[in-house]
């Protein structure tokens, strides 16, 4: 079975545009990763799309009929907060099955403001501050005091998740935000749901990132390896059945799940991860996943943050690029903004946050539902 | 509102939570007999061992303790803020989410495996478009 390479890749600069359209941010996101590579749309065989707002809207062909409509197979995708990386992963597999050589994925998306979840539906009366709150903010703070009932997990530390992130952003331009929060900051801002305050809370942004992927001798014939970065593991989980399923989404077991095969499948260990983006959707979801993800023994997640393991410079460098927290999270575009962020780094262009000497990275997703999608990159040496 | 609608007094404000005439309210789960997994809600097939049509109704228990919470200080318009946000595995199987009343929204006052009974009340007096009244249920510290 062929090894398959991103050849290029690129994401728009995260922000509010209320003005343009989700095909016309996919479109952006589209040549910039053609360009990256110096493909063309006429050089690719299948477009693999992932947007959430508009799932039923053809939004891969819509991005085609803006950029060139050449009658390649489009498959459009939805995953919730996975769905970029399921898009991506879609394109992986079809290299990988030797079905195609070259091909591009688009991840979408344009936000409303505020508040996701426990927006009601259903019959009778309004179940939200009445059966407790299904809103995204009270669903990761639970899980994170799920964390802190084990393990007594602070506040302050769970705090410190933002205060790092934000100071991440700070070194890169594509970043919604490049804002300083130091840790009064963070834990004097407005209280949304105990413990995550409002900058604890990711960011709701348009964005859109895209990614041209080729099979080994594709990426050959073409003289693309030079930048080509390898995907060593692609890795999808749905949620197994838990006891508190029903009450309570479970961000951990189908993380651990997908995490352990991920490893296997790259025939590496957490050990080995140079740096990592994963999906700190909330503040205190990012401390759960040092551990899931193996970066840490159960329990420590705690000291990690507080010992600065985690930050530019650490021993494993988590979301440098400001994460969904400052960088942003427009839903269907983070998966591929994130694989977009190790491969940069992989590839030595990272500027002032390059974590250096990086050679295997590792991205995260999460959709509630669920579903969670993991990604190890490598430079090709 | 129909004064037809009024006369039928309150209504469950989900399936689960039942309102037997002349009896106490409780909440009902759904226990797959071959697995033991609880359920909220009626259903046929379980979902954790895949087995069909062995699933019956079970009465929950009406005492618990308090897994996690969160403390709720902004939601959607009109809701009213703050409120603690918990979940509570119920003795004898079955975890439930709700309104922790009786106690201050201040993680202070709050500790994990707390003792907490289910209370039934009105729903913070909420009505539905044709005016019906309905009964939900709460948790509140057990001394």
């Amino acid at each position: 079975m062929t090894d398959a390479y991103v050849v290029g890749i690129d994401m728009i600069k995260f922000g509010r545009f209320p003005e343009r359209s989700v095909p016309d941010l996919g479109a952006e996101a589209a040549l910039l990763a053609l360009d990256d590579c110096g493909l063309k749309i006429q050089d690719m065989q299948a477009l693999y799309c992932g947007n959430l707002g508009q799932a039923n809207a053809m939004v891969g062909q819509r991005v085609l009929q803006e950029i060139g409509q050449t009658g390649i197979p489009v498959v459009n995708c939805a995953n919730a907060c996975a769905t970029g990386a399921t898009a991506f992963r879609e394109a992986w597999m079809s290299i990988k099955a030797g079905v195609y050589d070259v091909v591009l994925a688009v991840g979408v998306e344009q936000m409303g403001r505020g508040l996701l979840g426990g927006g009601g539906g259903g019959k009778g009366i309004p179940k939200e501050g009445l059966l407790g709150s299904g809103t995204m903010p009270a669903v990761f703070a639970e899980a994170g005091q799920e964390h802190a009932r084990k393990y007594g997990t602070t506040f302050e530390q769970f705090a410190k998740v933002s205060v790092k992130n934000h100071h991440h952003s700070t070194l890169n331009p594509k970043a919604m935000y490049q804002i300083e929060t130091p840790l009064e900051t963070v834990m004097n801002a407005e209280m949304i749901a105990y413990p995550n305050t409002k900058l604890m809370c990711s960011v709701n942004v348009d964005g859109s990132a895209a990614a041209v992927l080729c099979s080994e001798k594709k990426a050959r014939e073409l003289g693309l390896m030079g930048r080509a970065v390898k995907v060593a593991a692609s890795v999808l989980t749905s949620d197994p059945w838990q006891e508190r399923d029903l009450v309570m989404p479970d961000v951990n077991t189908c993380t651990r799940k997908a995490a352990a095969t991920a490893y296997e499948m790259a025939g590496i260990g957490p050990e080995d991860v140079n740096l990592v983006e994963l999906h700190d959707c909330f503040a205190t979801a990012e401390i759960l996943h040092y551990e899931n993800l193996g970066l840490c023994k159960d329990g420590e997640a705690g000291r990690m943050i507080d010992e600065g393991e985690s930050a530019l410079g650490g021993r494993v460098p988590v979301n440098v690029s400001g994460g969904l927290l400052s960088k942003g999270h427009p839903l269907g575009a983070t998966g591929i903004a994130n694989i977009y962020e190790v491969s940069t780094h992989l590839r030595g262009e990272a500027g002032k946050r390059q974590v250096e000497g990086a050679t295997v990275g590792l991205t995260h997703v999460i959709g509630l539902g669920s579903a969670c999608a993991l990604h190890v990159l490598e430079k090709v040496s | 509102m129909s004064e037809e609608n009024a006369a039928q007094g309150p209504l469950p404000v989900v399936d689960f939570l039942k309102l037997p005439e002349g009896g106490d309210p409780y909440l009902e789960g759904h226990k797959c007999k071959s697995c033991d997994a609880i359920f909220l809600g009626e259903r046929n097939i379980c979902s954790k061992c895949g087995t069909r049509g062995e699933i019956g109704p079970v009465k929950l228990g009406n005492t618990g303790t308090l897994y996690v919470y969160s403390i709720v200080h902004r939601s959607f318009p009109g809701i009213e803020v703050p409120y603690i946000s918990a979940i509570v595995d119920l003795d004898g199987g079955g975890t439930v989410k709700g309104n922790l009343i009786g106690v201050d929204p201040d993680p202070e006052k709050i500790e994990f495996g707390m003792p907490v009974e289910v209370v039934y009340k009105d729903a913070l007096g909420r009505k539905d478009k044709d005016g019906n009244s309905y009964t939900s249920y709460f948790f509140q510290p057990r001394s």
